[in-house]
């Protein structure tokens, strides 16, 4: 390993930190100090068994020294540092130097209460918009508003006529019925909800976790069209939005497959370099379809890494698959600058970039935004954006500063910069 | 010939259980028992109180709220509405529609049968925490 850029002044602000003479690192590590002198000041490249040794004498990983604190990480703090409390937000990577376990600990705290409020945001919207649950209360209500009025009625006049008192009777038992039926039902769309994978607030979520488990490969819907059996195997959807959900991305898969057969499709993406267009071509089939078909491909060394997102037209995103070393979230984080949002203004018009990840990994990324089919006429357009990312180390497409994640995007001035949530702000 | 309400309300054993206390305290009753078509049986009875739930079948109790009170000949008509949703956005909404009064379901059948005497005389029913 071979360690260039600023190594150097990486070693020199370790060593000024725990505060080391130059003269005795040098004699720790058998050189002389002008060399190191020299070493520090980036005139001289250091790797091997020498950069380890200065690494061990300075108590911190080579890599450390080589490639810089955790990019991810002093992104993640310099977010913070911008989040109401005066910090010293030029002090960062000083402070993952000395105390890496309390940067580490901040930040995974960060993440974690990102988390939370992703899934508070979810249980929010469960309960306000959860059909299920509208109806079961609507039904309570309704038949404790009957079982109410009818016994007072019964109570508050004595004197009612046998066929009335009768009929009255007859609709309490009715309403109590229901009112027992609904109390039921309401405490099991309860129970599947906290047996839901833990950790999942909406189906998008858990459906999104066991395609990721899968590398979001399904082997068995390459060979055998039975999806009832898959899904009888799986028990890890609960509710019936996530079932529903992925017997609809399921359903999709096989459609993909059947028509663009696994072997066929590999050769093809190796004919074409991975180009979409010219796959879509190759199989008379809509881009969205060659996206989501590259997505699905299994893993292998020798192909490029994939991830692939989708969004409606209020740019939630719906799928979402992690190309390795690109660590993008579901927080609703997502740059604004990715060609999937952009694809939205441009229905049907194929886009292409370049993202760069905080690591410096780069991915060729096309979207296109795609209209439903339309079920009845005169009915408002309905349209969706898929985006597949195909790693590209070698460059071969155009650059454009786009990040991951907005707020711990460290590009900065780009005019698409989006403030941390209010929740973060907060006292 | 007595006052008359016009009861817009699809839960058979509700209807059963107002229009047994309405009629007994001399109204008569009529009854719409789904959200379409619940404009033009107001404008068909001409009634002197309108009872309307919130939740329909095909249309809103707040739609239909709303087209009476874009009406002329219906823009004063008390509209005493009940509803399941007792929420606060709900009242704020059924008010800024022109709701005369506003209960939520279980509702006393004393209070209910006040307010529609109320709301016939011209009066402002008492509220027992349900928002006008």
């Amino acid at each position: 390993m071979t360690a260039t850029g600023l190594t150097g002044t990486r070693i020199r602000d370790r060593r000024l930190v725990q505060q080391l003479k130059q003269a005795d690192l040098a004699r720790s590590v058998g050189i002389s100090a002008s060399y190191l002198n020299l070493i520090e000041h980036n005139r001289r490249r250091i790797g091997g068994k020498l950069l380890m040794q200065i690494a061990a004498a300075l108590k911190v990983t080579p890599t450390a020294l080589s490639e810089g604190a955790d990019v991810m990480l002093t992104r993640q703090l310099e977010a913070l540092a911008t989040q109401g409390v005066e910090v010293e937000g030029d002090r960062i990577d000083e402070f993952i130097g000395r105390f890496p376990g309390w940067a580490q600990m901040l930040s995974d705290q960060q993440e974690r209460l990102t988390k939370m409020e992703a899934r508070l945001q979810g249980l929010n919207d469960r309960l306000t918009h959860d059909p299920v649950l509208s109806q079961s209360m609507h039904d309570v209500l309704g038949a404790a508003a009957a079982i109410r009025s009818t016994a007072s009625i019964l109570i508050q006049n004595p004197d009612i006529d046998a066929d009335w008192r009768g009929r009255f009777h007859g609709n309490i038992d009715a309403e109590s019925r229901r009112l027992a039926d609904t109390s039921a039902a309401m405490a099991a769309h309860f129970d599947a909800l906290s047996n839901d994978q833990p950790g999942y607030s909406t189906p998008v979520e858990a459906v999104s976790a066991y395609l990721e488990q899968r590398a979001f490969h399904v082997a068995e819907l390459e060979t055998d069209d039975d999806i009832s059996t898959l899904m009888d195997k799986e028990t890890g959807f609960q509710t019936p939005g996530s079932v529903d959900l992925a017997e609809a991305f399921l359903a999709q898969y096989r459609e993909d497959a059947r028509m663009m057969p696994l072997e066929a499709f590999i050769r093809a993406t190796e004919e074409c370099e991975f180009d979409p267009l010219q796959l879509a071509a190759v199989f008379s089939v809509a881009l969205p379809t060659v996206f989501r078909r590259i997505a699905t491909l299994p893993r292998n060394p020798a192909r490029p890494d994939i991830g692939f997102a989708s969004c409606d037209a209020a740019g939630s995103l719906l799928l979402l698959k992690r190309p390795l070393g690109f660590a993008f979230r579901r927080s609703g984080d997502a740059c604004r600058l990715w060609p999937l949002f952009e694809a939205l203004r441009k229905p049907g018009m194929p886009l292409r970039e370049t993202l760069i990840s905080p690591e410096g990994k780069r991915f060729a990324a096309f979207a296109v935004a795609h209209q439903h089919s339309a079920t009845t006429f005169n009915a408002t357009p309905i349209f969706q954006a898929s985006m597949v990312l195909i790693s590209d180390p070698d460059g071969r497409y155009s650059d454009r500063p786009v990040a991951v994640d907005c707020p711990i995007c460290g590009a900065g001035g780009c005019g698409a910069w989006r403030a941390p949530s209010n929740l973060q702000n907060e006292p | 010939m007595g006052k008359s309400v016009l009861l817009i309300e699809d839960e058979p054993n509700i209807i059963e259980a107002i229009s047994f206390l309405l009629e007994r305290d001399g109204w008569t009753v009529r009854l719409h028992t789904e959200g379409v078509g619940a404009v033009e049986a107001v404008d068909k009875a001409t009634p002197d109180v309108v009872v309307l739930d919130v939740m329909l079948p095909g249309r809103s109790g707040f739609d239909i709220l709303r087209d009476l009170r874009t009406d002329a000949s219906t823009r004063a008509l008390p509209v005493l509405m009940l509803t399941a949703r007792g929420q606060t956005k709900d009242r704020e909404l059924a008010r800024d529609y022109g709701v005369s009064h506003f209960m939520t379901k279980p509702f006393s059948n004393a209070e209910m049968l006040q307010a529609v005497r109320d709301l016939s005389e011209g009066l402002t029913p008492q509220s027992s925490g349900d928002a006008t």
